[in-house]
């Protein structure tokens, strides 16, 4: 134990408190998570009994049946994959092509340009929602996909994230590329993008879980059962009036499992990745 | 370096092999990107300041000056929606990014096992789905047999009716609020503080601060620019509040949790009054905009 910072009386009670702290609110962390698990697997009328039930029941399979019948929880699943999947390939791709153009060519009103899109983060997107409405609406493209991905595809963020990874790749080597004759597609392809491998990596994890958690815009662009993401099809079972907490909470367990195990898997490149947006670009 | 907007404008020099950009090069790559955001963003953001003039009569959208704004001040649920929002401000935010703070020291400090478990064990509300988390919390809080009403009750205290009792209502939101985004910030903070050299708190401490006197004197001064983005971001996305409440409450009750995004959404898309809706949102990026300005200008300074 390193004795230089491990002075006084105090230092070994005074760890355990910390410890203790850490550990009460690691369990305020994790508990939500837990109990939304649990009670997943029981009926709704078990869920307020006192005690209430803290290990797993036996109702999973019929409460799983109840939502499919409730929500029509399969298409409503694939519903939000299809839309977080295509959402996020096109959205990485936008961003990865635009941070390249933005951090390795020169034209004319660059800066600006560059500047335009970086204020566009400074802005409420909650202005635009009254026209993309409209828009949306004379398109008559409500209760489609395409409502739901199109109008968010360009991310100020992620163009940020992907300029501040091409920055460092050195220009001598894309020159060289264009002296052996290389297109330039080739060359972002070929040679530039291997090298931001860890912030596409953080890119894509973060489109996706953000997309999956979207909320408002596909609330007001979906109204028809079978075209609801999970989010949206989950809130419509909140105002019922006669609510099946059970169903709820096994619904928005299975909402949340995607983006938990793909933060799991991919914990480390997201967090550097999101950091490199905010801390010291 | 060859630029693509002057092509052959200056012969390149002899003797120096030079490649040449196509001029079209550029625009394939931000071209993508400044289209939608021209079509889904820039001309949104002129069409509703446009209509933010304009109210609807006999079907029709027509000038009306500054009738949606005078009608604005003179909302009493404006003012309330704000006022719940500079509410949760006022509490919330100071509450989460000092808790994000206390945390983010205890998970730098080189004694401590499993630090990186902790890190992604108080990160992981951040990455729950919105609709879901304020779905349970609705469940955990609620009035009868709750689980968090139950679990008082076994230490003494009367039940609670969060989500129906105005302040109480506010609690709850603020409770959830604050699961979902302390560790989000604690990671940022721990990120800043990690950049500290950890000879600048060995030299303070040799010097006989304690460990207090490290915290107020070397380490909030030190990260006060990381300190600032999380406060500039908390501000903002509490000002954006939406999906928290109206699950949790749909802004109640007495619209007690009522924000402003919130009542733009049920200005703008259950009453259909789309001229005042934008009204109310230029009006979000007005407050948002001068309490950002506000943050940078007292906070900002002496880096």
């Amino acid at each position: 134990m390193g004795s230089r910072v491990g002075r006084g009386p105090g230092t070994l009670l005074s760890r355990a408190i910390v410890v203790g702290a850490l550990l009460v609110g690691a369990v305020i962390s994790l508990f939500p998570f837990y109990w939304m698990a649990v009670a997943a697997t029981h009926r709704t009328s078990d869920l307020f009994t006192s005690p209430p039930p803290f290990l797993p029941g036996g109702q999973l399979l019929d409460n799983i049946l109840a939502l499919q019948d409730e929500i029509g929880f399969a298409r409503v699943a694939l519903n939000s994959v299809v839309i977080a999947v295509v959402y996020t390939v096109l959205s990485s791709l936008v961003s990865t092509l635009a941070g390249y153009g933005f951090a390795k060519h020169r034209f004319r009103g660059r800066n600006l340009l560059f500047g335009a899109i970086l204020a566009t983060m400074f802005i409420p997107y909650q202005v635009t929602l009254v026209p993309l409405f409209q828009l949306m609406s004379a398109l008559r493209w409500i209760n489609s996909y395409q409502a739901v991905i199109l109008p968010f595809l360009a991310s100020a963020f992620g163009i940020f994230l992907m300029r501040q990874g091409f920055l460092s790749f050195p220009d001598e080597i894309i020159e060289s590329g264009r002296i052996d004759g290389a297109s330039e597609l080739r060359i972002f392809y070929g040679l530039v993008l291997p090298a931001v491998r860890p912030q596409l990596a953080a890119l894509v994890i973060y489109t996706f879980m953000s997309q999956w958690s979207a909320f408002i815009w596909p609330l007001l662009m979906l109204n028809r059962e079978d075209a609801y993401t999970l989010p949206v099809a989950l809130n419509t079972l909140v105002g019922q009036s006669h609510v099946d907490y059970a169903g709820l909470m096994l619904g928005s367990f299975l909402a949340t499992l995607p983006v938990l195990v793909v933060f799991l898997l991919f914990q480390r490149q997201f967090i550097s990745g999101l950091l490199g947006g905010a801390v010291k670009g | 370096m060859v630029t693509a907007r002057v092509p052959g404008a200056s012969a390149p020099p002899p003797g120096r092999r030079r490649s040449r950009v196509p001029q079209l090069a550029p625009a394939w790559f931000v071209g993508p990107a400044t289209i939608l955001f021209a079509v889904f963003f820039g001309w949104p953001l002129v069409s509703s300041l446009l209509q933010s003039f304009q109210v609807r009569q006999a079907g029709q959208m027509v000038w009306a000056g500054t009738q949606n704004y005078s009608r604005l001040l003179n909302d009493p649920l404006i003012f309330a929606s704000l006022g719940n929002a500079l509410f949760i401000l006022v509490v919330q935010v100071p509450l989460m990014i000092g808790l994000a703070l206390v945390l983010a020291v205890a998970l730098n400090q080189a004694w401590l096992r499993m630090r990186s478990g902790f890190r992604v064990i108080y990160f992981l509300p951040a990455v729950t789905t919105l609709v879901a988390y304020a779905i349970v919390f609705r469940v955990l809080l609620r009035s009868d047999s709750g689980v968090v009403n139950q679990a008082l009750g076994v230490v003494g205290i009367a039940p609670v009716d969060w989500l129906n009792d105005p302040l109480w209502a506010r609690i709850a939101l603020i409770a959830s609020i604050t699961w979902r985004w302390t560790g989000y910030n604690m990671v940022i903070l721990l990120a800043g503080l990690q950049g500290i050299p950890r000879e600048t708190f060995e030299a303070a401490s040799i010097d006989g601060a304690g460990q207090r006197a490290l915290f107020r004197w070397v380490t909030v001064p030190l990260l006060r620019p990381v300190i600032l983005f999380c406060l500039v971001t908390s501000t903002i996305g509490t000002l954006q509040l939406f999906d928290e409440n109206y699950v949790l409450t749909r802004g109640g009750p007495a619209n007690a949790t009522l924000t402003p995004v919130l009542y733009l959404y049920q200005v703008g898309f259950k009453g259909l009054d789309f001229g005042y809706a934008s009204a109310i949102g230029w009006f979000i990026v007005a407050v948002i905009g001068i309490l950002s300005l506000l943050q940078f200008r007292f906070l900002g300074r002496e880096r």
